[in-house]
């Protein structure tokens, strides 16, 4: 830049503070604006959804069109249900895969299963509920809460696998060589050394797995088909709260309106709870 | 067991991810077959969208699609890059950084139903509000109100990558720049988001693709219309928001048929976005927490 | 999460304890939703039996009976010959109630409104865009018609209510016949898409200026207002539960497909609907047991005389006495390895 003067050099130097003043400012305005909209969101979920919750929302089974009262308790234990069955698939298998992706890193097959899996992430859920119907729904001649657990966990295992093979990774690599060097067979020494130090981690996988697939419903609709009765039974079809959200604020009733909005806080607050407690694990995890 | 036969358990896991990868495509693929045999390309170039004269013109929902998508991506944007400036840069001492980056990542963790709920009591009303002051039909939902709500949904991932890849730059670059006298703000703009570039677009291809694929919200707010969408204010489809409403009830074959080659498109179109992205993550050796 | 998976692994077990009684499935029609949601709730109640119906609109409920993932299939469109084929087995129609298809609007200020067949027609075909057309003024001269635009609203998803909604239309209107036809799902001219009975009523409660057609219970229990239509024999008809028996007083054919719309009795309300249970013939396929095939077979006979009952108090019309001989004739028709079950 060229100056002809002090005065010119200095006015320049102002203006760039004025400038980066005005910057630092306006980077504040969207982020206040978009934790407004996250606590609107939140207040508006408290009060309208607290109007619902009573004894009868939590342990009754939902009542007939335009009947008012009755409860929600058959969409929680399915969506509590479907929530196990999909941990019993996906814990293990993300395990698995995690540790191949580690064990054989560099290897083709690995690099292709991380391809695959990576495609999995980005698939959107609607379509391993379109898949899910032509492998179990139709064959087995039933809608069913396994069906809606295993398109689920379709989406669980990607995420889940790729947060454990992280926390995996973290683990200091003295403790495998350790392991190793005492004689250890390789398995043991991932089974029995470097999973176990990760397990915090691990868990938080997992809740963050569960949070993930707690408020699904795309995959749902063509897999758990919904119940009205009180089923926790895997191969019959079962309720959910997503589903419940979404059936009744499509009605015209307001006290499934007012439902609806019960549900959806009773699952924001499940979802948070799940969120946050991995923040909590982490204190007590590896320092990064 | 020796180490063979744990390498050998290991590989067949792998290998039987990889060919439910696989089967999962065929299926997606071979099951489309009638009804994109019917159409032709016109499957996808075709408007109209008629299960009765089994015309699938898939147009419509990609045109929806994209723009939602894009639209919703343009909205959040400037405050995903915003947000992810300051919580890597400005307030990046750890605690405050990841504290206030975990609540921001709260507004990803709530279902997309819940926001749907949520667009139906706040965005509708005043999308509709705003409408009668144009003149335009007072639908209320709509392009406008499903992109509107797309854009808060997906600002979380933006963020959270901008504040990461800005907290990995090394602070010799960072500190070189201020040091020859650059401000705050002309080292972020002039050296330090040109040296996360790739990162930033990693970011954005990964927020389109979930924009991309967003089901439940975009259902309940876009209006379902089997229409090619003609302004912000029309109300229209998406393909995840059209296979929600009608595969349940696609009675013939074909028609079927039909839900799975959107299906196919959709897939085909996050595939490529995630594919996209995630090789420019790999590229800079950015690592993602989501 | 711990919890999560200790109540998942005991839940199960605790289901098989507590005994299962045979559940059954079924899906479709939302015309007849508040009516069978209100029956099966009498029935579980007093004979112990569960019927889960999930109420996704007459298509869905052809398409899972045709996949054969549930028990029965509620419809609001009959099957025609031509689509037998898409069955794997012989299936039949079982009459459960009758409805009428209404028009319910939201118009602030207006609580009253009449409109002929061809009026309607032409709203949705769009050549009508206005409440204060002079079509719409010329049939209610003491109406205070806003100048807001007309946005009528449809079913998204395939509906037998959509069925019997535009049969009505493509007898009145040469245009509509031409154009858009009579079916589950057609190419709608104008306005935007609801799914469900429900949805649409939805819609039309929360846009002003909106008018959609639903099944009657649906714009009572809302207290939504109703459009009176001129009927074929020139008589300016509001549907209620009378106007819809008048229409219904009629002799069903042996197979009960017919459809109800347009009706030539001079006090019938035009767009009445009846409303059908699928089931194959043939009880014994894709393994189920005799006791399944039972319990469904008394549910149908149950519905068809004892359930007719609850229906007026829904506004729905019950079958008339021939309707109910035919349809149990249907239902003892119905067997299981060639034997009849009942």
């Amino acid at each position: 830049m060229e100056f002809e003067n002090q005065f010119e050099k200095s006015a320049n130097r102002t203006r760039r503070h004025r400038k980066d003043k005005f910057f630092a400012l306006s980077l504040i305005l969207p982020g206040i604006i978009v934790l407004a909209i996250l606590v609107l969101i939140l207040i508006m979920l408290v009060a309208k959804g607290v109007k619902a919750f009573n004894p009868d929302f939590f342990l009754s089974v939902q009542k007939p069109f335009g009947v008012e009262g009755g409860g929600i308790v058959n969409g929680i234990l399915g969506s509590l249900l479907i929530m196990a069955m999909a941990s019993l698939i996906s814990i293990p298998l993300s395990l698995i895969f995690s540790v191949t992706l580690i064990e054989k890193k560099d290897s083709r097959i690995a690099r292709l299963l991380e391809l695959c899996l990576s495609s999995f992430q980005g698939v959107p859920s609607i379509v391993f509920g379109v898949i899910m119907y032509s492998w179990l729904v139709v064959p087995l001649k039933s809608y069913s809460a396994l069906s809606a657990a295993i398109a689920v966990s379709f989406i669980m295992i990607p995420t889940v696998s790729a947060t454990i093979k992280e926390v995996l990774l973290l683990v200091p690599s003295s403790y495998k060589e350790a392991a190793i060097s005492l004689g250890v067979p390789r398995w043991k020494a991932m089974t029995g050394v470097i999973v176990p130090s990760a397990m915090p981690g691990i868990k938080g996988a997992v809740a963050l797995g569960l949070a993930r697939i707690a408020g699904e419903t795309a995959p749902l609709l063509f897999t758990a088909f919904g119940n009205p009765f009180l089923s926790l039974d895997p191969a019959k079809p079962v309720s959910a709260m997503p589903l419940i959200i979404y059936d009744y604020i499509k009605s015209p009733y307001a006290d499934w309106h007012q439902k609806a909005w019960g549900t959806a806080l009773l699952l924001v607050l499940m979802v948070f709870a799940l969120t946050l407690s991995i923040s909590a694990r982490q204190k007590n995890a590896h320092p990064r | 067991m020796n180490d063979r036969r744990y390498d050998s358990i290991l590989t067949g896991a792998a290998v039987a991810g990889i060919l439910l990868f696989m089967v999962f495509l065929a299926t997606l693929v071979l099951q489309s077959i009638p009804a994109i045999q019917a159409n032709g390309l016109g499957f996808v170039t075709g408007k109209e969208w008629n299960p009765v004269t089994v015309k699938f013109g898939a147009l419509p929902f990609i045109a929806g699609t994209l723009l939602t998508s894009l639209l919703a991506l343009a909205l959040s944007l400037p405050f995903s890059l915003a947000i992810g400036i300051v919580l890597g840069e400005y307030a990046s001492e750890s605690k405050i950084s990841t504290v206030a980056n975990t609540i921001v990542n709260l507004l990803a963790t709530i279902p997309s139903v819940v926001y749907g709920l949520w667009g139906l009591a706040v965005v509708v009303p005043l999308v509709r509000n705003i409408e009668l002051a144009l003149g335009v039909p007072p639908y209320g939902v709509g392009i406008a109100s499903a992109s509107l709500v797309l854009a808060i949904m997906i600002i979380p991932y933006l963020s959270s990558i901008t504040r990461e890849v800005l907290l990995n730059v090394p602070s010799s670059v960072k500190q070189g720049a201020l040091a020859l006298g650059s401000t705050r703000s002309e080292m972020i703009t002039g050296i330090a988001l040109p040296y996360v570039r790739s990162g930033i677009l990693a970011g954005v291809l990964l927020s389109l693709g979930r924009a991309l694929g967003e089901t439940m919200a975009v259902t309940m707010l876009i209006g379902n219309a089997t229409r090619m969408p003609t302004s912000i204010f029309s109300i229209g489809n998406t393909l995840a928001s059209i296979i929600a409403s009608q595969f349940n009830e696609a009675e013939s074959d074909v028609h079927r048929s039909g839900m799975i080659g959107l299906a196919l498109i959709l897939f085909m179109i996050t595939f490529i976005m995630n594919y996209l992205g995630r090789r420019v993550i790999q590229r800079t050796g950015v690592h993602h927490g989501i | 999460m711990l919890v999560i998976f200790t109540l998942g692994m005991g839940l199960p077990v605790f289901a098989q304890k507590s005994g299962s009684n045979i559940t059954l499935l079924g899906s479709g029609a939302t015309f007849p939703a508040p009516f069978y949601s209100k029956i099966f709730d009498v029935y579980a109640s007093t004979k112990g039996v569960k019927v889960n119906y999930q109420a996704i609109g007459s298509s869905g409920g052809l398409k899972n009976i045709m996949d054969k993932v549930v028990d029965f299939g509620g419809s609001d469109s009959f099957v025609k010959d031509a689509d037998y084929a898409k069955y794997s087995a012989p299936i039949v129609h079982i009459p459960t109630v009758i409805g009428a298809v209404v028009l319910t609007y939201n118009l602030p200020g207006v609580t009253s409104l009449r409109m002929t067949g061809e009026v309607i027609a032409d709203i949705y075909l769009g050549k009508i865009s206005r409440w204060d057309d002079a079509r719409i003024a010329e049939l209610n001269p003491g109406a205070k018609l806003p100048k807001m635009a007309i946005m009528p609203v449809y079913r998204s998803d395939g509906s037998g209510t959509t069925f019997n909604f535009t049969a009505y239309l493509a007898a009145i209107s040469k245009e509509w016949k031409e154009k858009v036809g009579n079916a589950n799902s057609v190419s709608w001219q104008a306005g935007q898409g609801a799914a469900q009975n429900a949805g649409v009523a939805a819609v039309v409660q929360q846009t002003p200026g909106s008018v959609g057609y639903v099944e009657l219970a649906y714009a009572n229990q809302n207290k939504m207002p109703v459009v009176s239509i001129k009927n074929a024999a020139g008589n300016w008809i509001e549907p209620n539960l009378n106007s819809i028996s008048k229409a219904a007083a009629l002799a069903l054919p042996a197979d009960t497909r017919i459809l109800l719309a347009n009706t030539q009795a001079p006090e019938g309300y035009p767009i009445c609907a009846l409303t059908w249970i699928i089931v194959y013939k043939e009880q014994n396929y894709s393994g189920r047991t005799i006791q399944q095939a039972r319990e469904l077979a008394n549910l149908l006979s149950w519905i068809v005389r004892d359930g007719q009952k609850y229906a007026n108090d829904l506004d729905y019309a019950a079958l008339p006495e021939q309707a109910v001989k035919t349809a149990e004739a249907i239902i003892k028709s119905i067997t299981y390895d060639g034997k009849p079950i009942l």
